[in-house]
């Protein structure tokens, strides 16, 4: 693999993680517990789908094959896309969406931080910004995996239930391949490694704040990196791509 | 004579921008809101550099249509608006008087430096955001996510009023 190659796979390894996890939450709108909460989600989508937005426009520059962000979101499929199984997982429950939101918003904000250090300067501004909103999104998640795990037998017993169906797709946040870290050599690509420790004691705070233990002996998965996907994300694509492609071009 | 190519001066084109109002905030313009980063003739074709408020932020497209619309009506054609996300916008752009027109307009503009704001990880409810109606700093945060991307949810529990308080990013 070239560097734009690896830069470009890379780029979008971090938009479609944003994209996929945006359109999840999307899918709430109009569905939250109470108003405020609603919006909330519905805010928080938004800023997701535009994070992705701006790197899906960088992607598209770093290929050079002539093509627009709305080609890398609506006319790729399910194998070309790299996000992690953790974001395409279904809305269950609303303990579960806030669970899946907590372990990705601590994930996003330690890399956002470390990725403003990149030497890739595009990347380095994109996540400047958007570390500013992970901030918000993670003191969000946090405050309800506290409110939740500490509230009621229902609430915590849901929430533990949704950390012991999501923990095992943990791991694969933190995978690289050799492309990857050939990137984090070049101080490209943020190295995976290095804030994994951040991760898991931010988690650890929080769940003990929550009254909740750490799942333990779950077997991890993998796989949403190299394209291959829980069946979920094609029934995701389906839907979000519908429009663009029943009516090729179509603009409004 | 270089300078007869260009009808308008850049002093002027700031005019004209800072004539364009927040779609969502209209008592402030876009360039007090700090959106609008440069303005700059390069040869015959202007060049607009704009920065994103929040990523997602809907009103951006309507921001960029607003600045196209506005050239125009000035009879400026060639000119091209770039997109900069570099130094990412902060609140700490915006001066005294822009504050006080948010106050006036009923929301409760941003409070004290970012720096002391960001970062929190846990609870981070602002402290001492005064209610635009009643001015009682006896309020407190509903929502970190109010009605638009920028701006939080509070309430004052004097007058009772819900506001909007315009986060500090």
């Amino acid at each position: 693999m070239n560097n734009q190659t690896s830069l470009f796979q890379y780029i979008l390894k971090i938009a479609d993680n944003q994209l996929i996890l945006g359109h999840r939450l999307s899918e709430q709108c109009s569905k939250g517990p109470f108003l405020e909460e609603d919006i909330a989600c519905s805010n928080i989508a938004l800023d997701l789908i535009g994070a992705a937005n701006s790197l899906y426009i960088y992607a598209a520059a770093i290929e050079g094959a002539n093509k627009t962000e709305d080609d890398l979101v609506y006319l790729r499929s399910e194998r070309a896309f790299r996000n992690v199984l953790l974001v395409e997982q279904p809305n269950t429950d609303f303990a579960y969406i806030m669970c899946r939101q907590f372990l990705f918003d601590t994930y996003d904000y330690f890399f956002q931080q470390a990725l403003q250090n990149s030497n890739d300067q595009t990347l380095a501004a994109i996540a400047a910004k958007t570390l500013k909103e992970s901030t918000y999104h993670l003191r969000h998640a946090g405050n309800w995996i506290i409110r939740l795990g500490d509230g009621t037998t229902e609430s915590n017993m849901r929430l533990k239930n949704a950390f012991n169906n999501l923990w095992c797709y943990v791991e694969e946040l933190f995978e690289q391949d050799a492309a990857e870290l050939d990137l984090v050599a070049q101080g490209i690509a943020v190295d995976a490694q290095s804030i994994k420790s951040q991760f898991y004691s931010h988690i650890a705070e929080i769940m003990q704040t929550a009254g909740l233990e750490i799942p333990s002996g779950i077997f991890m998965q993998s796989g949403g990196k190299k394209g291959v996907h829980t069946e979920h994300l094609g029934f995701l694509l389906a839907e979000m791509q519908s429009v663009h492609r029943s009516f090729p071009g179509v603009k409004w | 004579m270089v300078k007869m190519l260009h009808s308008k001066e850049v002093s002027f084109i700031w005019d004209i921008l800072n004539e364009i109002p927040d779609p969502e905030i209209p008592v402030i313009s876009l360039v007090e809101l700090g959106v609008v980063r440069g303005v700059e003739w390069i040869d015959t074709q202007l060049q607009i550099t704009i920065t994103p408020t929040y990523s997602g932020c809907p009103a951006m497209r309507m921001m960029e249509m607003d600045i196209e619309q506005s050239l125009r009506k000035e009879g400026i054609t060639d000119f091209k608006i770039v997109m900069q996300y570099h130094p990412a916008w902060t609140t700490d752009w915006m001066s005294e008087v822009t504050k006080s027109k948010l106050k006036t307009y009923g929301i409760a503009p941003p409070q004290a430096h970012t720096k002391q704001r960001i970062g929190a990880l846990i609870s981070d409810a602002p402290t001492e955001v005064a209610c635009p109606q009643c001015n009682s700093v006896n309020t407190k945060l509903i929502s970190e996510f109010g009605s638009t991307a920028c701006k939080s949810l509070m309430k004052c529990n004097d007058c009772l009023e819900t506001f909007d308080y315009f986060k500090c990013i």
